[in-house]
């Protein structure tokens, strides 16, 4: 651990992953990786999710790919010092904001997004000039090994690291001391690397997760039928809901309730079909320990009467059939944790306008999905809800907007990314003020007197004109203060 | 009466919760406050930096009152603005849609402040925090209680005590407000507190700020104007609450051909600036305590030092002054040249080439600020490249955190995070991504069951590539 922190060290101080070529080259490493070894990629996540590969490229593939093109066509005007407006007070002077590179950055990869969310982030720090160290998921294991034995082949092993193991390993990295720590993960675990990070005072961006609502209101006609697609799709579609801006529940007027529930049922059979073991186009639970823990959650017998679609599960697969809920009690685990899982809760309300309260009374999430056309309604949870995003009329598909930047807030986590964002949030801006020897004032000097005071209360004001009579003493003090 | 921090945050969660501090009026009301603050009491808060510090009024006037009454000034005629949702790009891959960045508050925030400027640090990070729209409590420190008093007072007086609150106090106090969850923590100060914070923040999953220190050097080339940097360099140490700052130029490296004129330099304009017996003087901050007059003396006092003192060395504790100084080439090792100073005290650091202080600088932690004084542009760009700071300024000290439009703040062991102007309502925002599509549009590929065909159409949606989504949404 100690030569692997020093090498990568030694390697940011020779300077070359400052140079905009370097960090080039890299981003067309990462390009290549993925396009050169699309069919590994498609096997290491059928593999360790039973992804499938329209599911795979979309949300890994498409995505590392959008991210480096995207990096490529605006390092340049990213690396730019910004001008600063310095007044005139400070003439002959010149402010600049540079971005430099942090240095030896460290980031944590998850399982169910093991490609994406380890080289979405790498991209961010290679853009920014650091060196850098990925530890994918150990609970996916064949993506982490994958990206273990090929990633060397395409980018600077001397500049980039991934270190591969489970919590033993994380801890032992988290021992040392890096310039960043990126982490996506769980609060619980996001906890441990903040305090971890606390020690060497290391900057941190923790993307976080939460119970991400959708607030579905009622409205006739086809378009609510392809609100409702978006909804499968959206809760479904990404990984079995094992996805931080997966849909969690839905909160649905009464009256909708049940034309929304029969349009679901037939989303479910048409996207996957209706037998458990047998589902197509959706992921597996990743593990035995997050397949028990999501059963257990339809495990209470209230929450079990609420099941009106599904509920079977393939335990030899780890496979949990889509299933809905149709107001599970307030109280159970399935409506105060993070689901992460296939089962949609469905919670009815009076008015619409209640699901803003019932939203806030949660932590806030990484994302809030709404689908209505009242302009009102629309501002008020702009206004009344906070999460790290919201959705008008679709689900997931912020996640492709570079322009939009990726994080959370409060329990979802802080800090962001996505297109520039992931060059900033690996960077520090450093302000540099450049002046010339020319033009001195003296009251900025001791030893001081009243006129000295005053030209510095005029100054403060900008007052350049009471400035130039006080300097020619033409003016009387004003000493109403 | 102990203090109940739960009922504080409690208190102010409700108010937040309100909705009342989101409105632009009341945080106008509350900037408004703040500068009526400082219009109305200037001269209470000199006595109070006075008795504090003893710091002379001209400090005062321009490093705390016009600093906060300007960042005021600045919120007020730009909030406007920076309340405005921004429009951000959208691509084709998400069209129809339109996409916005809306800023909005974090909720309830607590500023730890500091004592060197003890008016400044606390208010300016409040300017910051009502701005953004934040309930806020500010922590003032305990070793300037003259300040912390008049703060306490002033501000209940002033602003909306539902919402703005300030809880007096030193270690248990602290320590009891980081017991509760805050929706941010700003804490000004030095890097064994700031860990501290950092591990409390860590239980709550709290974002912070951390504006921390270190030990700020200034490279001084001999081809200058010899007089106008050492009076920058005088002013920027001395003439900055007698170098207790944070981003005063903690040490000098310069080379040994020119180190006498520099010395020379110096002195003279000591002399013109405090006078032939300096401790006379009222024109300089005293220490702020024993404990640090105590720490700077030692420093002074180590027999690997003291034969080095050049210029000053006096020392009066009953008034905790200590005359300017200035350290000729101390060790090394010595505890000067590895601790932040922090004081009155200026080692100069002697090397062949003036380039070889970049390597001296980088072999130290990255402090807050770095300074260079030399016409060589091409040193001058050398530096910038080459040595990490969280700012930096070319043939000046200090004044670029002056600057609204720059940001202020640390990287690595100085800190992380920054404010000062448009940062400071960003330091206190969380920006929420709004993305809006419509219904229309709604492409048959999205979804499930997968096929081949499927996985093409998305190759191209995703590429961004105008012409092959026309022809993919025409069927090829």
């Amino acid at each position: 651990m100690d030569r692997l922190e020093e090498g990568l060290r030694k390697t940011f101080r020779c300077g070359k992953t400052k140079e905009v070529g370097w960090r080039k080259a890299q981003l067309r490493g990462v390009l290549k990786f993925v396009e050169e070894n699309e069919s590994k990629i498609f096997e290491a996540l059928k593999q360790d999710l039973g992804k499938h590969p329209v599911e795979a490229y979309r949300d890994e593939i498409g995505v590392v790919k959008k991210s480096a093109e995207n990096c490529l066509n605006n390092i340049e005007k990213w690396m730019n010092p910004k001008k600063g407006k310095l007044p005139l007070l400070l003439f002959p002077s010149k402010g600049e904001v540079l971005p430099e590179p942090l240095g030896t950055v460290l980031i944590f990869g998850s399982w169910n997004f093991p490609i994406s969310l380890a080289l979405d982030p790498l991209i961010g720090a290679l853009s920014a000039g650091n060196t850098v160290v990925v530890k994918p998921s150990e609970l996916a294991p064949a993506c982490s090994s994958l990206l273990y034995s090929t990633i060397p082949l395409y980018l600077d092993a001397e500049a980039i690291k991934i270190v591969e193991g489970g919590s033993d390993v994380a801890e032992q990295l988290l021992e040392r001391r890096w310039d960043k720590i990126f982490f996506t993960g769980s609060p619980r675990v996001g906890r441990i690397i903040m305090s971890a990070a606390a020690k060497h005072l290391t900057p941190v961006t923790l993307e976080l997760g939460g119970k991400c609502p959708v607030i579905l209101d009622s409205f006739s006609g086809s378009d609510f039928k392809v609100a409702v697609n978006r909804i499968a799709g959206g809760k479904w579609g990404p990984c079995a809901g094992q996805a931080c801006i997966g849909i969690d529940y839905v909160l649905v007027q009464q009256k909708s309730a049940s034309i929304l529930v029969e349009l679901l049922k037939n989303c479910i059979k048409r996207y996957y079909g209706d037998n458990v073991k047998n589902l197509q186009s959706i992921c597996r639970i990743v593990n035995k320990q997050h397949f028990e823990r999501v059963c257990n959650l339809l495990e209470d017998p209230g929450v079990a009467a609420s099941i009106v679609y599904g509920g079977s599960f393939d335990r030899e697969n780890l496979m949990i059939e889509p299933t809905i809920l149709l107001d599970p009690p307030l109280d159970a685990q399935i409506m105060t944790e993070e689901i992460f899982g296939p089962l949609l809760p469905i919670i009815t309300l009076d008015k619409i306008e209640e699901s803003i309260d019932f939203i806030n009374e949660k932590p806030k999430p990484l994302a809030i999905y709404a689908f209505t056309k009242n302009d009102k309604l629309k501002k008020q949870i702009l206004q009344e809800t906070s999460s790290g995003s919201v959705t008008f009329n679709d689900a997931i598909i912020q996640f492709i907007c570079d322009a939009l930047p990726f994080g959370g807030v409060g329990q979802s986590g802080f800090g962001r990314y996505h297109g520039k964002f992931s060059f900033d949030t690996f960077s520090h801006e450093k302000a540099v003020l450049h002046r010339s020897f020319f033009l001195e004032l003296e009251p900025r000097y001791p030893p001081w007197n009243d006129f000295k005071l005053e030209f510095i209360r005029l100054a403060y004001s900008f007052n350049y004109i009471g400035l130039l009579l006080h300097l020619l003493g033409l003016r009387t003090p004003n000493r109403s203060r | 009466m102990a203090l109940d921090a739960e009922a504080v945050v409690k208190e102010l969660r409700s108010t937040y919760t309100s909705g009342k501090t989101k409105t632009f009026e009341w945080r106008v009301s509350q900037l408004k406050a703040i500068l009526k603050i400082t219009a109305n009491h200037e001269k209470d808060i000199v006595k109070a930096l006075r008795s504090d510090l003893n710091k002379p009024e001209h400090e005062t006037f321009v490093h705390e009152i016009a600093a906060v009454s300007s960042e005021c000034d600045f919120a007020l005629k730009e909030l406007r603005g920076w309340m405005k949702p921004e429009k951000a790009k959208t691509t084709m891959t998400t069209y129809p849609s339109s996409a916005e960045i809306h800023s909005e508050p974090l909720g309830v925030v607590l500023n730890i402040s500091t004592w060197n400027y003890p008016f400044l640090l606390s208010l300016q990070p409040v300017v910051g925090a009502i701005a953004a729209g934040n309930a806020v409590v500010l922590k003032p420190s305990e070793l300037a209680p003259a300040t912390s008093a008049l703060l306490s007072k002033l501000l209940s007086q002033y602003m909306d005590t539902s919402a703005v609150r300030v809880v007096e106090g030193a270690v248990p106090e602290t320590t009891a407000l980081l017991d509760q969850k805050w929706d941010k923590i700003f804490y000004t100060g030095n890097g064994k507190v700031g860990r501290v914070i950092a591990a409390a923040a860590a239980k709550h999953l709290t974002p912070l700020v951390l504006e921390l220190g270190g030990k700020c050097p200034a490279i001084v080339d001999s081809n200058i104007n010899l007089k106008v940097a050492v009076r920058r360099i005088i002013s920027g140490k001395w003439g900055c609450n007698s170098g207790q700052t944070c981003v005063s130029p903690d040490y000098i490296i310069t080379t040994k051909a020119f180190s006498a004129q520099l010395v020379d330099g110096l002195t003279s304009e000591l002399k013109k600036f405090y006078g032939k017996d300096p401790m006379q003087s009222n024109d300089f901050s005293s220490i702020i305590n024993s404990r640090h007059f105590d720490r700077l003396t030692s420093l002074l006092d180590d027999e690997k030092v003291s034969g080095k003192v050049v210029f000053g060395g006096q020392r009066d504790k009953s008034n905790l002054k200590i005359v300017p100084t200035i350290v000729l080439n101390p060790p090394d090792d010595s505890l000067i040249m590895n601790d932040e100073i922090f004081g009155p005290l200026l080692p100069i650091i002697t090397v062949n080439k003036v380039e070889d202080g970049i390597g001296k600088i980088n072999a130290k932690e990255k402090p807050l600020a770095a300074y260079l004084f030399t016409n060589d542009k091409k040193l001058q760009k050398e530096f910038i490249r080459d040595v990490s700071a969280g700012s930096m300024a070319i043939n000046e000290t200090t004044l670029q955190i002056a600057e609204h439009s720059m940001p202020f703040g640390g990287v690595g062991e100085s800190g992380f995070g920054a404010y000062h102007g448009k940062f400071s309502f960003e330091a206190f925002s969380h920006k929420k991504a709004v993305l809006t599509r419509s219904f229309a549009g709604d492409v048959e590929a999205r979804y499930p069951p997968y096929s081949p065909g499927k996985l093409q159409f998305l190759k191209v949606m995703l590429s961004g590539n105008v012409f092959g989504i026309i022809r993919a949404l025409l069927g090829w």
